[in-house]
């Protein structure tokens, strides 16, 4: 697969999003300014402008309406992602570090940074899916994170839990009306940061991926760790596939580690992994830095990363994707359609 | 309460209890005048005959003539006491100017008669006072107690593989532990022991695999036997390397900080150790034999500041014979010291004096030279160039000191020595200078051990500078790495070549003339590694942030044969290149069957960890280990079968091969079919989990009163109004032309 190269952003990548029909790839750098993409032929289909500091996280509501970014700049914005216009600011007392909307797009959380005496927090919002409606001040509900900062959160099946990501390797799950904490999980390594969050296709389950190497597969509901999928560099993402039973994990070397610039040295690939087997299958190559954020198109087509490099690189899955099986997995469908 | 001042006891209220009198009798035994120790000279002579106050001296006279035999006495040192009834008690106490002295005379005097009737008992008189005394011995005789004989672990167990495959065992060293392992080829290797700490610096095998050597503050420990138990320690303090004979019967540490002996004694060395920078110890009793304190080195560079650079120490510094009988170092520019062991005394009590003697080396094994009975061991020694005299390679046998051959050379700058494993050739790798001294040629020397009157054949063929050098082990061919510009601390490696060499073909039981086989240029290899068997070799690059290539080759390549090559005893065959970024160490398994290759956080921290290959350059598995630190294989006594059973072995070598491909075979489809297993099961419970899930999901929509999807109702609106047909034009010119009408 002939990966597209997208050459729009000046600095480091920090996340990629596709939307629900996959044909739209949304992403943020740190050079101030979001990108959407055309997925299929890497066209830019435009630039939302601005945010006055490096962006940090970007998403869109599950009706390609709008997108919601947060920067460094400690704004939450929305957009009108066919004009381009800016719908609403909200601002905060410290650098926003994700975004993501609920299911059905009527709410959003925002994570914002642990900074100047300002504890961390996970800050919800009622979302109006209308370019012409006055959206909101008011906070639905603001959740503080005393004991380790998040850095990473997301709506989970029916909106009905928050999870978050702590800085401590903690996985903690929320009542998404009360914001109660319910539980607490030390799912990766004390002290190695959750880099990333993604959901199955049905927000049942979760994958993170952590500095301590290894993203894990989590159940929504009560926090058990299904699956572990280790490697030999620290994790920046991980993603799951729909269609496929994979995982694909993006990482590498931090740029202030890497001391030679061999490209194969600092492990700069897209791995693949079987969910459920948890074994390597392939990797990809082409970046020259570490990959910082890696989305699968939710129609399970294709794929994209971003790196350091400052690239975002888009693939078209092949026929070779879709015809990998597992000799147990061809027989469980064989039985399956005899049934 | 703590005792303070507002609590002091008060001194009426406690009565003063004699009874609880403070017991000083340790102190008193402690340090109680102990008499006897100025007595040790005196001895008591029993036995004589009796005499009276005018007889004595006669008799005096008569006795010293005796005494003085082994010692001074002098005349008024003899007491011979006088009864009240004027006749001699028939003894005598008799002073000798030395307790070594009164020592030899009991040696010596005892039971010697002095007449018919009178026979000399001569005792030590601590001794009589000590065992002479009524009560302080026991009238019965008691035997001693004998511990009761209990079987130690067998030491060489490892060989017998439990799994019955004939696999080797390794030690691995990471992080902060050490592990020993069963190699299991492609799969994960199988742990016997697992220690955290077990060492703090590094872990070594001995020679022949029987001891696993760990190093400490406090020594070097020896660990071995199925259960891995401590097998001996020896407590050289602030140990930093270590270095066993070939037989493992002797040992020596080194450690930079020369031994203090604290005040109050040291388990195992004794105050002459003091200063001492090496000690040699005897495996089998854990007792060391002697003790030796660093040679200086003379300096041959100076830093910045004028001052000479101390020179790293040569290591090993005391070199082993291969019949671990003799010890020798050398005195640079001066002279070998050749110790015997186990008594560690100079041989013939002088060091051998051979002026300016740079370096030397012994052969690695009892040398068979024509014309010679008796095998003494062997070992070569080169000099410079001292004023007009050429500078020498020589051949010294010992313990006869017999020079057996010598070479003169002219215009050297360096020499290194390199015996092949059987002692059969030795291969003296001379740098020469042109006379302008600008220029560095390498000429290599080889002598003929095993032929008679050490015949020396020159290989000069070579324009450049050698940098490596190896002969095959157990073979007669060798492998040279070359460059063009003399190695300097550059950036960028120089490039090299690698050269083979093989001897012709010639009728008989003889080995032919060196010749040139083959050269690979433009590489940058550095280091080669010969399987311990033979045969293959692989030329490789280490150490270096820009290549890790390595290079498996096959000398006796069993397909065609190039015409060019047809007189020569060799088929160079490159197998397999592989490539193992930032490789520093490669080891051969000491059947030459697998190769371990590693990168060690000791020299540098990219991509720690290991690659397993086959002889033939496979690559069987591949681990990056966090913090990797050491690989090593552990060695293999020689085998115990005879020369016609392992004839016998191989040549019915497809029979058993057949057996063990087999085996390997069913152990592999067994190993499938557990995997397949596992993945069905993963993929069951995965399956399973999913459906519940799923239900769930479903339940918990309905009871909300939500849609199955929620985004149907969002969406409506789009979907109505079906699939857009998007069309696209694109306009291409094929080819345009202009035509001018006129």
């Amino acid at each position: 697969m002939r990966p597209i190269l997208l050459q729009g952003h000046e600095r480091a990548l920090t996340q990629i999003r596709y939307n629900r029909d996959g044909d739209i790839i949304f992403s943020t750098a740190k050079d101030q300014h979001a990108c959407a993409w055309y997925a299929h032929n890497g066209e830019r289909l435009g630039t939302y402008h601005g945010h006055q500091g490096a962006l940090w996280t970007v998403d869109v509501d599950p009706t390609s309406t709008i997108i919601a970014t947060g920067a460094a700049d400690n704004t939450v914005r929305l957009w009108d992602i066919k004009s381009g216009k800016c719908l609403k600011v909200w601002e905060f007392n410290t650098a926003v570090k994700r975004v993501e909307f609920n299911e059905d797009g009527s709410k959003l959380l925002a994570v914002t940074e642990k900074r100047m005496g300002f504890l961390g927090t996970i800050v919800v919002f009622d979302i109006k899916l209308d370019l012409e409606a006055e959206q909101t001040d008011e906070r639905a509900m603001t959740i503080t994170c005393e004991d380790s900062k998040a850095t990473v959160a997301g709506w989970s099946f029916l909106s009905k839990y928050i999870i978050a990501g702590h800085e401590d390797g903690t996985v903690s799950q929320y009542d998404a009306k009360t914001g109660e904490q319910l539980d607490n999980t030390q799912a990766h390594e004390p002290d190695a940061l959750i880099t990333d969050i993604q959901w199955s296709p049905d927000r049942t389950y979760f994958i993170t991926a952590s500095k301590d190497k290894t993203a894990k597969l989590i159940n929504a509901r009560d926090l058990e760790v299904m699956k572990t999928y280790v490697t030999d560099t620290p994790l920046n993402s991980a993603s799951i596939t729909p269609k496929k039973d994979f995982v694909i994990l993006g990482g590498g070397q931090a740029a202030m580690d890497v001391t030679t610039t061999s490209a194969r040295q600092g492990k700069f690939e897209a791995r693949f992994y079987h969910k459920i087997f948890e074994e390597e299958i392939g990797r990809v190559r082409g970046h020259f830095g570490p990959l910082n954020t890696v989305a699968v198109d939710p129609q399970g087509k294709g794929y994209a990363s971003g790196g350091e490099d400052g690239y975002v690189r888009v693939h078209q899955f092949d026929k070779g994707y879709f015809d990998f099986t597992y000799e147990v997995e061809r027989q469980a469908r064989a039985q399956q359609q005899q049934q | 309460m703590a005792p303070s001042f507002d609590h002091l006891p008060d001194p009426e209220e406690d009565e003063y209890d004699e009874e609880e009198e403070l017991d000083f009798s340790d102190l008193h035994e402690r340090f109680e005048v102990q008499l006897e120790q100025g007595l040790d000279a005196f001895v008591v002579v029993d036995g004589l005959p009796e005499v009276n106050e005018e007889t004595k001296p006669k008799l005096v006279k008569f006795l010293m003539r005796k005494l003085n035999a082994v010692g001074k006495v002098k005349e008024d040192s003899v007491h011979m006491p006088i009864g009240d009834d004027g006749k001699s008690y028939k003894f005598a106490f008799v002073e000798y100017s030395s307790p070594a002295e009164a020592v030899a005379a009991c040696k010596a005097l005892d039971m010697v008669a002095l007449d018919k009737k009178h026979t000399l008992r001569v005792n030590k008189l601590t001794d009589i006072d000590r065992y002479g005394r009524e009560g302080r011995i026991d009238e019965n005789y008691t035997p001693p107690k004998i511990e009761e004989f209990t079987e130690k672990e067998h030491l060489r167990s490892w060989l017998a593989d439990p799994s019955g495959r004939g696999r080797d065992q390794f030690v691995m060293y990471k992080d902060n532990g050490v592990g020993v392992y069963w190699n299991n080829e492609k799969d994960a290797p199988e742990a016997i022991v697992e220690r955290q700490h077990w060492t703090e610096s590094f872990v070594q095998w001995s020679p022949q695999g029987t001891f696993l050597t760990s190093m400490h503050q406090q020594g070097v420990q020896l660990w071995g036997g199925p259960s891995w138990t401590r097998q001996k320690r020896f407590a050289h303090p602030f140990v930093n390397l270590v270095d066993f004979s070939p037989g493992e019967k002797y040992l020596t540490t080194w450690s930079n900080r020369p031994i203090s002996i604290p005040e109050d004694g040291h388990p195992a060395l004794s105050v002459d150790d003091d200063g001492m920078n090496y000690v040699i110890w005897d495996i089998e009793t854990g007792k060391p034999l002697r003790s030796f304190a660093n040679l200086d080195l003379p300096s041959t560079t100076t830093d910045e500041a004028g001052q000479p650079v101390k020179r790293k120490i040569q290591w090993p510094a005391f070199k082993w014979s291969a019949d671990d009988n003799y010890v020798a170092r050398i005195t640079h520019g001066a002279s070998i010291s050749v110790y015997e062991l186990p008594r560690m005394g100079l041989l013939d009590k002088k060091p051998i004096k051979i002026e300016g003697v740079m370096d030397f080396d012994w052969a690695p094994a009892t040398p068979h030279r024509e014309g010679v009975k008796t095998y003494e061991q062997l070992f070569c020694y080169w000099t410079p160039e001292l004023g007009s005299n050429p500078a020498k390679v020589a051949l010294m046998s010992i313990p006869s000191k017999e020079v057996v051959r010598t070479l003169n050379l002219f215009s050297v700058t360096d020499a290194k020595l390199h015996w092949q494993s059987d002692a059969s050739f030795l291969c003296v790798k001379v740098d020469r200078h042109s006379k302008s001294k600008k220029s560095l040629a390498t000429s290599l020397e080889i002598f003929r051990v095993r032929e008679k009157g050490v015949p020396v054949e020159v290989v000069d063929s070579i324009k450049d500078t050698v940098i490596n050098f190896a002969w095959e082990p157990k073979g007669d061919r060798f492998v040279i790495i070359t460059t063009a510009e003399v190695v300097a601390a550059t950036a960028v490696p120089p490039k090299t070549s690698v050269a083979f060499y093989c001897p012709e073909k010639v009728k008989g039981n003889f080995v032919g003339n060196f010749k040139h086989l083959r050269t690979y240029d433009k590489k940058n290899s550095n280091a080669i590694y010969w399987s311990p068997k033979g045969r293959f070799v692989i030329v490789a690059t280490v150490h270096s942030q820009i290549s890790s290539d390595m290079e498996f080759f096959d000398m006796d390549f069993e397909g065609e044969k190039p015409e060019s090559d047809k007189d020569l005893t060799a088929n160079l065959q490159l197998m397999n290149t592989a490539e193992h970024y930032g490789v520093t160490d490669i080891d051969w398994d000491p059947t030459g069957r697998f190769v371990a290759t590693s990168a060690s956080m000791w020299k540098h921290t990219m991509e720690n960890g290991y690659h397993l290959y086959d002889f033939k350059g496979e690559q069987l598995r591949e681990e990056p280990v966090e913090k990797f630190k050491q690989w090593i294989w552990r060695p293999r006594p020689p085998t115990l079968l005879t020369k016609e059973e392992q004839k016998q072995i191989r040549k019915n070598l497809r029979e058993y091969s057949k057996v063990f491909e087999q085996e390997d075979q069913d152990r592999g489809a067994s190993a499938d079919a557990a995997v397949v297993e596992n993945r069905r099961r993963l993929l069951d419970e995965w399956l399973a989990w999913r459906a519940g899930v799923e239900e769930d999901l479903k339940e918990e929509k309905e009871a909300l009163g939500l849609p199955d999807d929620p985004l149907d109702a969002l969406l409506g609106k789009a979907d109505e109004s079906e699939s857009q047909v998007i069309e696209e034009i694109v306009e291409e010119i094929v080819e345009e032309t202009e035509e001018i009408i006129s």
